[in-house]
Formats: structure tokens, sequence, C-alpha cells
């Protein structure tokens, strides 16, 4: 497109005076020119004092804020790890007493900054003489290879801290840990579990539970909102002491490969102390089995009372027993058929070493001598669904309720089916396998006159209440019975005087991995209640695979094991716990001549 | 008579260079940077020991190397600021062609000496970094294109000039050095603002740096690590941030006296970026304000002497030489006081470095040499401002 010449009168002029109007058009760019560059100056003589005072500024405010650092004293520097603190308080824990069972110890963790360090070479010689298991090689290694952090313990002593001090490397630096300590070492190491670090910084590090108790109140132990209160748990430290201490003196003199006992209030469900043999030291947790073949039990870490989930044997009997009881199908007395073998279809139900007790055995003497047949007789009265009901109402088809991280997976082995037959050997104990637990709750609920409580391992104020599962006379009759076990039955051993032991004995075979039980292996349990007259506390001991070589013949029966060591363990608890024993009524006038 | 017997005496054309010269330079801009030289001398004398020992190095070496390469530059700062406004272009456009090359090259040839970042040639005794000798031929090259988009029926400037900007950022982010790059980005920027950018493009272009920013906070955990440990109160006494910190508090107003300073043996960049810190620390809050005053007086004054210039290059290749000058000098400074977000960038002719001095002593010398008073114009001008 052609563009117009400007401007165009005088162009038009020039042309008609005959001049060339190149040079007015020149002329015209030229001022044009200068005009836009006039606008362009003006424009830019503005934006360069704008930029002159951006300038000013910025310089000024570079000045100001150096003046106002130069004018704070410097302070010591104090760094704060980016994100969220690590909260690693964590609340102790003590006995029903406040006698404190885990607590926080102030220690440091040694780390080294190596790009600070001075003596990379000769420090790593002087950690490795002070830590026999940290390797100088390894170490130099790790301090000059150009990382600029690394940790090296992760707990020091004080004495081996003070060491690291001496060796005065500024490149090697501690933070401070707090450490789970368990005062009493591997008393009550099952119920504490243990703990762990999780989050790990510089300045502090998370504690978190990793088995026991430990794990299961988690939350509330790390709560900040309930600060550094003590959780007290219903164990008293002098009974869980008397109670590990006569066990695992039972199970070395017995030959056992473990052994668990419980106590229990029987109105609170308070559990007063829970062991299991062989223990650990939940300071210094072992590391889990690792062999894939190994039986969980085999581990010390194994929570034989809870997680140990048992064939509970003739211990059973009495709940078929207090069933008949309190459906009034018989009374202590009423003869029941006890003669054996007896067949039922296909198969054989025989007593303890084919003996006969019949024909015919009153229901409190079936306890007594612990008879299969009448158990099974009594059972058959009864029937599978009504007694698979008061199983149930006793707890022996779920999991345990115990504050133990370990208590959820102990679930019960129950049948799948429930035929006649099962009826019939669950009434004495075998198909149905529960851990020591389960038995001190049922225990418990035929002890405190019918009511199923909740057994827990915190302290509770006064006694809680329940859901009643048989009538009290039912209850009142059955500890009669199970006292008579003691004073006439298979119980013999299990006599202490003046404190009524009533209890159950119990032998199960141990099943095979393979199907099918071991001749030789067995479980011996005791499930007691004292005292008889007015019962208030349970003592289940379990035995695993004991051997009684002190007479001429092994003897493997519970009558012979778990018995005597029960009742050793009730002689020296029940006077820690304030029960007054029962002894024979001491004529007035005796006392009055001793006094004269 | 005497003329008329031996001849006269030839005609001067011209004064001499160098009377001219002293007569027309901007002798405070020219003090200032001798003094900020002497400074730098005088810092790394205490900065850059720790450095030696620990090179293994007799302690005042990279001060020697410091004092030749400082007097390379002045002598190429005078050199370059006796030329006229077209020569300077001439030098800028050739510098500008040169340092491209080489920083196409870089991938090629060039080394990282360990820090990650391809942005140095290696020749034995000395290293080059060409993304500093860049910058002042950049700004020249961009200087002359706007200038000339300005003219009647003159090239599109703006637009080839961005495309240039856009080709530049791109070879440095490769390297990576983002720096430089935000450096080469604001240069132009500057460059066009004076040149008159239309308000409104400013506004926008405002908004989407604030969302770019936003973005890459959301995606770049690197980056947005930066901006949070810029962002937050306390600063980690162990980062180079808390040293520097540190050492302006224990400095006050007076410092620590000289050679009583600790921070030098903790900081690696004591002697390049955080030479600052160092002279807080033992000479005080007093240095520091001569420091930056020096610095305000080189650009503020560059800048105030371009306000009457009425040739369109020589005014925006100034502005442009004078920004990229005082906003390394701005941002260096800013990092160490914690205003601004730490990025590595010297400190012009007062941090050690060969390059850099070098590369500042051509963008002064093109400075000087462009606000140098020459006649302003035409008569017509002056006869105009009457009307």
């Amino acid at each position: 497109m052609r563009t117009p010449l400007r401007p165009l009168a005088r162009i038009l002029q020039a042309r008609q005076e005959g001049l060339n109007p190149d040079s007015i058009e020149k002329e015209n760019l030229r001022i044009r020119h200068e005009a836009l560059r006039e606008k362009a100056r003006a424009r830019a003589q503005f934006r360069l004092v704008v930029l002159c005072a951006s300038f000013v500024m910025a310089f000024g405010a570079i000045g100001a804020r150096m003046g106002l650092m130069a004018a704070t004293e410097p302070v010591e520097p104090r760094s704060r790890a980016p994100g969220a603190e690590i909260i690693a308080q964590r609340a102790d824990i003590t006995d029903r007493n406040g006698r404190v069972l885990a607590t926080n110890m102030t220690t440091h963790a040694l780390y080294a900054h190596p790009r600070v360090m001075v003596d990379p070479k000769g420090s790593a010689e002087k950690l490795a003489a002070i830590f026999p298991d940290l390797d100088a090689k390894a170490l130099e290694r790790r301090f000059t290879d150009g990382r600029s952090f690394v940790w090296i313990r992760k707990i020091l002593s004080p004495e081996q801290m003070q060491r690291v001090h001496e060796i005065g490397d500024p490149g090697l630096l501690f933070g401070p840990r707090e450490k789970r300590l368990y005062p009493n070492g591997s008393l009550a190491a099952h119920i504490l579990g243990g703990t762990s670090f999780g989050a790990e910084g510089v300045h502090s590090a998370e504690v978190v539970g990793v088995a026991g108790i430990e794990k299961a109140l988690d939350a509330r132990l790390r709560d900040p909102a309930q600060g550094t209160k003590p959780v007290a748990l219903s164990i008293d430290l002098s009974l869980q002491a008397t109670v590990e201490e006569v066990l695992a003196a039972g199970m070395s003199m017995l030959n056992a490969k473990g052994a668990a006992a419980i106590l229990m209030d029987v109105r609170t469900g308070e559990v007063l102390a829970l062991a299991s043999l062989p223990t650990f030291d939940p300071n210094n947790r072992p590391n889990p089995l690792v062999d894939k073949d190994a039986e969980p039990g085999d581990s010390p870490l194994f929570n034989r009372a809870v997680q140990g989930v048992y064939e509970l044997g003739s211990t059973f009997k009495i709940f078929a027993a207090a069933q008949a009881l309190e459906l009034g199908l018989v009374k202590p007395d009423t003869m029941v058929d006890a003669n054996a073998p007896m067949i039922w279809g296909k198969h054989k139900i025989k007593e303890f070493e084919n003996k006969n007790y019949g024909p015919l055995l009153s229901v409190s003497d079936v306890i007594a001598k612990s008879s299969n047949v009448g158990t099974a007789h009594i059972a058959l009265m009864i029937g599978p669904l009504r007694q698979q009901a008061f199983l149930k109402s006793l707890g022996f088809f779920e999991p345990t309720p115990l504050e133990l991280i370990e208590a959820p997976g102990a679930k019960p082995l129950i049948p799948k089916k429930w035929p006649e037959i099962v009826t019939i050997t669950t009434s004495y104990g075998h198909g149905l396998s529960a851990s020591p637990m389960h038995l001190a709750a049922a225990y418990a609920a035929i002890a405190n006159g019918g009511v199923m409580i909740k057994p827990t391992l915190l302290k509770r104020e006064g006694p809680t209440t329940g859901v009643r599962v048989m009538s009290e006379k039912a209850a009142r009759e059955s500890v009669a019975m199970l006292r008579r076990v003691v004073t006439e039955g298979t119980a013999s051993l299990g006599e202490v005087p003046g404190y009524e032991v009533a209890g159950k004995t119990g032998t199960a075979d141990k099943p095979k991995k393979s199907g099918g039980y071991y001749k030789d292996k067995v479980i011996n349990t005791f499930a007691s209640v004292f005292p008889a007259s007015n019962p208030q506390y349970v003592l289940i001991v379990t035995l695993d695979e004991p051997m009684d070589t002190a007479l001429s013949e092994t003897r493997r029966t519970a009558g012979w094991t778990a018995v005597p060591v029960a009742a050793e363990i009730i002689r020296r608890v029940a006077p820690l716990m304030g029960l007054r024993p029962k002894l024979e009524p001491v004529a007035p006038d005796a006392v009055t001549a001793a006094s004269n | 008579m005497t003329e008329m017997v031996y001849g006269s005496n030839p005609v001067r054309v011209s004064e001499p260079v160098i009377p001219k010269w002293w007569r027309t330079i901007d002798k405070w801009v020219l003090t200032c940077v001798f003094v900020l030289f002497g400074i730098g001398i005088l810092l790394g004398l205490a900065a850059s020991v720790p450095l030696a020992t620990r090179n293994g190095l007799e302690p005042f070496y990279y001060v020697q190397r410091q004092a030749f390469f400082g007097g390379v530059a002045l002598i190429v700062m005078i050199a370059v600021s006796m030329m006229p406004p077209v020569m300077v272009r001439r030098l800028g456009v050739l510098g500008f062609a040169l340092s491209m090359v080489a920083l196409m090259l870089l991938p090629l040839f060039g080394t990282d000496f360990g820090k990650g970042a391809v942005r140095w040639f290696s020749f034995g005794f000395a290293s080059v970094q060409p993304s500093e000798f860049l910058k002042p031929g950049f700004v020249v090259v961009v200087a002359w294109l706007i200038a000339a988009s300005q003219d009647l029926a003159g090239p599109p400037g703006k637009t080839i000039s961005f495309a240039l900007t856009l080709v530049v950022v791109g070879f440095l982010a490769m390297q990576p050095d983002f720096g430089q790059s935000a450096l080469v980005l604001f240069a132009w920027g500057v460059v066009y603002f004076v040149g008159g950018a239309p308000m409104l493009l400013i506004g926008v272009v405002g908004g989407i740096v604030a969302a770019a920013g936003l973005v890459f906070y959301e995606s770049s955990e690197h980056f947005a690590r930066r901006i949070d440990g810029f962002l937050s109160p306390d600063v980690d006494p162990r980062t180079q941030l808390g040293y520097a910190a540190n050492a302006i508090q224990e400095g006050g107003f007076f410092g620590v006296g000289v050679g009583g300073g600790q921070v030098k043996w903790s900081l690696p960049d004591a002697h390049t970026d955080f030479i600052i810190a160092v002279a807080a620390e033992e000479y005080g809050l007093i240095l520091v304000l001569a420091i930056l005053a020096l610095y305000g007086v080189i650009v503020v004054r560059s800048l105030w002497r371009l306000l009457p210039e009425r040739d369109p290059f020589a005014r925006l290749a100034g502005a442009g030489l004078a920004c990229i000058f005082g906003v390394q000098a701005m941002i260096n400074m800013g990092v160490a006081v914690r205003l601004l977000p730490a990025k590595g960038m010297t400190l012009p002719f007062v941090s050690y470095g060969g390059s850099s001095v070098i590369a500042a002593g051509i963008t002064l010398g093109m400075l000087l040499a462009l606000t140098r008073e020459r006649p302003r114009g035409q008569m017509s001008d002056v006869f105009r401002r009457g009307r």
C-alpha cells in the first residue's frame, strides 16, 4: 500500500510549483521523529527516577535490616527441627500401689558431622575402643566419604558419653533421647511388652510401644493432653514377684518347658499377677524368632497366659456340672451313669488309665474323681445348643478383652460343627482350645456367684458389674464341688491350711502339628478358687510338658505338677493380700491358760 | 609572525583523549569503584585465608590472584570507559556474540568443578565463566534493538530482543544457573521498562510471575524448601544463612576487630557469596553501610546522569548496565540479611572471582563510557524548550 505523503497541503503546493516534494516529506519525518523521541525521553526520565527510587529503597531496607540485626544480641544458636516437634514424653506405668513399672530416663544418642571433624581417623579408632561392636575401618570410611551426617549410637550410658566427650572431636555430637526404663527388669515383662524408637530426629525421638500394654495403650501413654500422668495397672508388684518366683522354681523342678500363671480378683476382674515363663528383659527385648518352623511358644516373647491357646482338659468339667445345676437337671448328689468305657457311635470314651468309677457316681464325685464318662452323660443331658450358649456366655468364643496388644490375636479354636460327640469331648476339655486367661475369667464367674465380668489389667476403683450367667445357688454348689476336688479328689496336694483352696485339675495331651496327640507331652492346668467359703481370688497355673520324677515313677498329671505349684503360690500370696487364714477355732480356755 | 614564517601549528580538531576522558568521566562512580575494589582486597585478606589454608596454599594466595585479576579488571574498565557510545555498542555486540558461542559450547567443553552445574571453561591457571561476560554484552544488544525499534520504520526490536532473551535464558537454565537466568530476564525487563513498556503489560507480567512462583512452590520440593527456610522466623544455625546471621549479630556496630572474625572458618562461601558477613563480623555495621552506600552511589548516580541523555541507545544500555550491577549487589546482601531467599550471587568487585571481577570491570567501563558528558542534542532542543 502506498503511504500518503504528508503534510498533503504542502506537498500538493510544492508539486504545483514544480518542486521536489521529497525534501518536504523528509523534513516532516524528521520532525515526527523528534517528537517521538522527545516523548520517549520524557517517559524514560520518569521511569529512570522510579528505578532510582526503587534502588534507594532497596538498599535502604538492606541497610536498615543490617542495622537491626547488628543491634540485636547474638543468641546461643538453637536450631529447631523443621516440621512438627517429635513428641517424646511418655507417661509412666505403675502397679496398683503406685510402684513404678516403666518410666523414662534421659540419655543421649551419638551422631557425627564428619565435615567438621578434626581427625576422622583418630576419632573412629577411639570410638571403636569405646564401643567394641563398632568397626574402626568402617566408621572411618563413613566419616570420610563426603556425607555430612552419620548416626553412631542410639543410646549412650553416661560413662560412654563421658568417654566420647573425652575424644574431644567437635564433629561428634549428642542428641537427647528419652529411653524407656523398666526398673524391675524382667518382672511383668509380658504385661509391659516393650518399646522402640519411632520417628527419630537429632533433638528427640519418638518412643513407641511394640508389644504388651505399651503398644495397646500407646495412644494414651503418648497423649500430650494427659501429660505425664502415670497409668496404674491392676498388677501388684509383690504378688507378681512371688508368682514369678514360685512358678520359675516349679518349672525347673518339674522339668517343664514353659509355665504360666494368672491371679485374678473375682469381683473386680483385676488381674493381680500374670506371669509367663520363660521370660525376657523388656529393657533389652530379644528379637523375634526368624526360623519359620519354630513354634511361637519357643520364643520368650510368647505370652503363654494370653496367647497360649491350649486344650484345657478336665478343668472344663465344672462348666458342664455348673450348667446342669443351673438348668435344674441335676443336684450335686444326683447319681449319673459313669460306667466306663462308654461307647458312642464308633467312639469309645475312657477314663484316665482305663479306670472305671461306675456304674454310678454322684455329680459331686464326677468332678472330684474327674470322670470323663460321668461328665459326658451330664453334657448329653444339656445338649449341644445349650452347651454352646453357656460356653459362649463364659467368653470362650471370643478373644479376651485384656489390654494387651497380643490379646485380640489369641482367638479360641472352636469346633466347626457341634454334633453330640463334640458336646461330649468339649465337656471334658478336648476339641475346644482357649487361653489360660479365658479359663481365669470363666472360673471367676463361678467364684463370684455367677456374674461374668471383664478381666482387666488396669486398676479399677471399686467393684464392677457384668452379665449374670448362672444363679448364685448353682455357683455356690459348683464351688463346693471344686472344694471337694482338693479335699477328697485329684488335687489333694493343693490343700493350703486355712485358705480353703477349691479347684479342678486338667491334663491335656499336646496336639501334634501333623494331627493327633503326643503320648508323653501334656499340658497340666490347675484352676483354683480360694477361699472356698467366700471366694475372692482365682489362680490358674499351667505347666507345659512337666514331668514329676521325684518318686520312682514319672508322673505327668496335673495333680502331681500344677497343683503343688499352685498351692505354694497360694500359701505365699494369700497373706500378702491380707487374706485371714481360717484355722480351727481355738478353745477359749486354752487361750486363757496360756496368757496366765 | 612565527606562524607565518614556520607554518602554523597543526590545528587540533579535538581534545587529547586522556584529558577529555578525565573531564567528562563520572569521577564519583570511578572513585566508588576503586574504593570498592580496595575493600574487596581488604576483606579478601580476612575471608580467603581459611580457604587457602584448607587447600594447602600460602595464606594470601587468593588475595594475590584477586589483586592481579582486579588490576586487569580496572585497566579494562578504564580502557572501555574511553570509548564513545558507538564503540561501546560494537564491543558489546561482539562480546555478546563471543560469549554466546562460548555458552553454547559449554555442554561440550565445560567443566562443573564437582558443583553439579556446568558453568566454566577450565584453562589450567584460571577458569572462565562465560555467563559473567555475557551479561554486559547482552544488555548492550538488547538496548540497541529496543532503541532501534523506537525509530520510525525501525526494526521490531522488542520482539527480537525478547526472543534473544528466551534463547539466552534457555542456555543458562540448561547448566542449570537460575540466578543468572533471572538476572538476564531482569536486565531485559529493565531495558524494556525504560524503553517504554506499556503499563498494562507490566501489570499482567507481574501477575503471571506471581502465579508461576506459586506453581513452582507447589510442584518443586527443592524450591519449596528454600522458600520455607526463608519464610520461617527461625534459621537453622548450621546453614550458611545461620552462620551469616550470627556473624552480623556478633559484629554489632563496630565489629569484633580485624582478624577476630570466626564466621570465615565455618562458611565455605565466605570469600564469595557471603563476604558481606565477614565484613559485618570483623568491621561491623559501619563498613557494611559504607559498602551499601558505595553501591548506591554508583547505581543512583549513573541513572541520574542518564536522565538528560538524548541518545536512546546510551540511555537504555546505561540503565540496563547500572541496574544489573546494582541488583547483583542487592541480591547478595539481601540474602545475607534474609530479606531475600538464598541464591548464590557474587558481590561485584568485592567477592573473590576472576571472571566476576573482570566482567564487572567491563560492565562498569561500559557504564562509565555511556554516562560521560557529551554534547546533548541540537540547538533546536534548547530552543524548543522555550515553546
